[in-house]
């Protein structure tokens, strides 16, 4: 039998089994509708709490990154902002404090800038400017005295705000500084400013805080996203990051983007109060993406491994059920069928008792009638025309031996319902039950053979149940059979204690998968003539008589029977 | 030898006693299980031929009124509604023979002579 049919439960073939009488329940739908229901049960919740998880840890990672981002950019931010208003306050004491005359002293401002340097650190130089512009006095490392800055933007700043902090920049210096100049006015209405130089690599220093690791970097831009402090990842001292800029705020700001490189990273940012300084965090979210990655991997393969094992189960479990309640409600209807089937027999072998008994009466009468008239042409010697008479009469006596045939027959026949175990012999048997299909034979010119093994057993068994097998299994061959086919039937002994009946015909056939299925309740290949029950009582009969049942059938070549009964009566 | 034909069918017992009577045999012939009983009354029969299934008495009944007057008759059954249980019962109440309708006059005339024979044997 091919795979499939071994692994199709019999309910997913019920039309095939039983076309003609098709059950009210459709079990294919049955079964889709199990399968569906529970499915959506079992899976609905599994789809839901897995979408759920997800989302749950795609939000735990992000604030797990960004709580720390924001942290970060805001105390760093407020370090430099201290930094940064530490050096403004230090100048503007020294403004304050010190005299026009004092500052204008160069070797007074030396000392002050030592002072400042040891203090406070981070100065690089100092210089008093007039409010003409000129640098009236200077300290530091380089020859600035007398340079005149009236022109240049800074001064215009100073003079109108009070204060000022630069960009870093490379000015006469030559290397990265940034300057802080405070304005301070005199009693006569002139006023002065005061202009220091402080050294980016403090700077630096406080804009890479000790705690970012490799997928991270730190540093400053001014207003024009200029970098301020060597980055990382986007270039030296004063190359250009625009991109940085667009997030200005007075506030921490944690978000997520790509960088120019296309590379998906979180960026918080903070400006700097009171300069153009904005303090910039990246933290490249690729390991946080991999982390991601990998858990979604596994919740997914969890999810996959889960449904599957999830679908097996209800397929199975589906499958089991139905099958289940097919199997129990083919069994209903089989008994059903039975006591209907048996019911219907009986009547039939009431009233063919009834008819007999109403037959074999004026048959008797016919038959004694006839025989006296026999006897009277027999003992008159000159009865006219004897012989004519004598044959009329003889036929009369033949016409009714054959009637009586039948009616014993029929009362043989309906009598047996219940099994009723006498000894028999199955040839007697067999020929009495080919009686009835004599008539079918011979206008179909069907060949039936019949040959028996000598000194065959009598077997116990119940004779009105045998009749109906073999009836049975005899109109199933000449159904198969064409016109002028052949039904062959041996009968002998099997070990002794058992014996076989072949019934043998070259009719029709049938295919491998129906040889599995005739034995099945409601299985016919005759469409409305047959009640597909007609093998399923042979298959009952034979095992309550604890015989046994085979077939054997080739397609276009024929099919055989044998039937097994015990010689015996069983215990 | 006497014998006595009890069926409710006229026609049938008539033609029946006549053959009889043609082969030798003293055949009388009753309609009804009564009117055997008192034929048995009044003289003794070797055998007496019984349809089973009669309106009033059926043919066991006759058989145990008929034996009580004559244990030595022969009985022999006819029936045109033969089952296993009445050949039984028939021949648990002590009938010689069983046999269907229609039946050949020879048959007839074999389990006659049997049954008279038996009945015979029973007597002495």
């Amino acid at each position: 039998m091919p795979f499939n049919l071994r692994i199709t439960p019999k309910f997913w073939r019920q039309f095939e089994i039983d076309p003609a009488h098709g059950s009210f329940i459709n079990y294919r739908r049955m079964w889709w509708q199990c399968v569906i229901v529970m499915t959506s049960v079992c899976l609905f919740p599994l789809i839901i709490t897995t979408v759920i998880n997800a989302y749950q840890y795609q939000e735990v990672l992000k604030s797990e990154n960004i709580a720390p981002a924001d942290r970060l950019v805001s105390n760093t931010a407020r370090t430099i902002s201290f930094f940064l208003e530490e050096r403004r306050s230090a100048l503007d004491f020294v403004v304050r404090e010190r005299t026009l005359e004092e500052l204008s002293d160069g070797r007074e401002l030396t000392r002050l800038l030592y002072r400042l340097k040891q203090v406070f650190g981070g100065f690089i130089d100092i210089g008093l400017i007039n409010s003409r512009g000129i640098q009236v006095s200077y300290a530091g490392p380089l020859d600035l005295q007398g340079k005149n800055y009236s022109r240049q933007s800074w001064f215009h700043e100073v003079m109108i705000r009070g204060v000022h902090i630069s960009d870093v920049f490379m000015g006469f210096r030559g290397y990265p500084h940034f300057v802080i100049a405070i304005k301070h006015d005199t009693e006569d209405g002139d006023y002065y400013i005061v202009r220091a130089t402080i050294d980016t690599q403090v700077f630096n220093d406080l804009a890479r805080p000790l705690n970012i690791g490799p997928g991270s970097d730190t540093f400053m831009v001014n207003g024009e996203g200029v970098l301020q402090t060597p980055s990382r990842f986007y270039g030296s001292v004063l190359q250009r990051a625009e991109w940085t800029t667009n997030m200005e705020s007075f506030h921490t700001t944690v978000r997520e983007l790509d960088d120019p490189e296309g590379r998906a990273i979180i960026m918080g940012s903070r400006q700097i109060d009171d300069s153009p300084f904005m303090f910039v965090y990246v933290h490249q979210t690729q390991g946080l993406l991999a982390g991601w990655l990998a858990l979604r991997g596994k919740l997914i393969g969890f999810f996959v491994i889960s449904t599957l094992v999830v679908i097996v189960v209800i397929l199975g479990v589906c499958t089991y059920l139905v099958s289940a309640v097919y199997e129990a409600d083919r069994r209903r209807e089989a008994v059903l069928h039975k006591v209907e089937y048996t019911n219907k027999l009986a009547s039939l072998g009431r009233l063919a008792a009834g008819v007999a008994h109403e037959i074999n009466n004026p048959l008797a009468i016919i038959n004694e009638k006839a025989g006296l008239l026999e006897d009277l042409i027999h003992l008159t010697p000159d009865f006219p025309k004897k012989e004519k008479a004598h044959e009329i009469v003889q036929s009369i006596l033949g016409s009714v031996d054959r009637c009586s045939t039948i009616t014993h027959r029929l009362l043989g026949f309906a009598r047996h319902i219940d099994v009723n175990f006498e000894t028999i012999y199955l040839d007697n048997l067999v020929k009495n039950v080919l009686g009835f299909l004599e008539k079918e034979s011979h206008y179909r010119e069907i060949e039936v053979k019949l040959e028996v093994e000598e000194n065959l057993p009598a077997i116990e068994s119940d004779r009105g149940q045998l009749q109906q097998v073999f009836l049975n299994i005899l109109n199933n061959a000449f159904a198969a059979v064409e016109d002028g086919g052949k039904i062959e039937i041996h009968i002998n002994s099997v070990g002794g204690d058992q014996v076989a009946v072949r019934i043998e015909d070259n009719g029709c056939g049938m295919p491998p998968e129906h040889m599995k299925l005739i034995f099945e309740p409601f299985f016919s290949t005759k469409g409305r003539k047959g009640t597909g029950l007609g093998l399923s009582i042979t298959y009952g009969i034979i095992k309550k008589l604890k015989g046994s049942i085979e077939v054997d059938s080739q397609e276009g070549i024929g099919t055989t029977f044998v039937v097994t009964l015990p010689v015996k009566r069983p215990a | 030898m006497r014998i006595l034909l009890v069926d409710d069918e006229v026609e049938l017992v008539s033609a029946m006693a006549e053959r009889l009577n043609m082969r030798g045999v003293n055949a009388d012939y009753v309609t009804c299980g009564k009117s055997a009983v008192e034929k048995a009354q009044e003289c003794h029969y070797d055998v007496m031929v019984v349809d089973l299934r009669m309106p009033g008495m059926d043919g066991i009944e006759v058989m145990k009124l008929v034996k009580e007057i004559s244990p030595d008759t022969g009985f022999v059954f006819l029936t045109g509604y033969g089952s296993e249980e009445q050949k039984t019962a028939s021949e648990a109440a002590g009938a010689n023979c069983y046999l269907m309708k229609p039946v050949k006059i020879s048959l007839l005339m074999e389990k006659i002579d049997a049954a008279a024979q038996a009945a015979c044997t029973l007597s002495e």
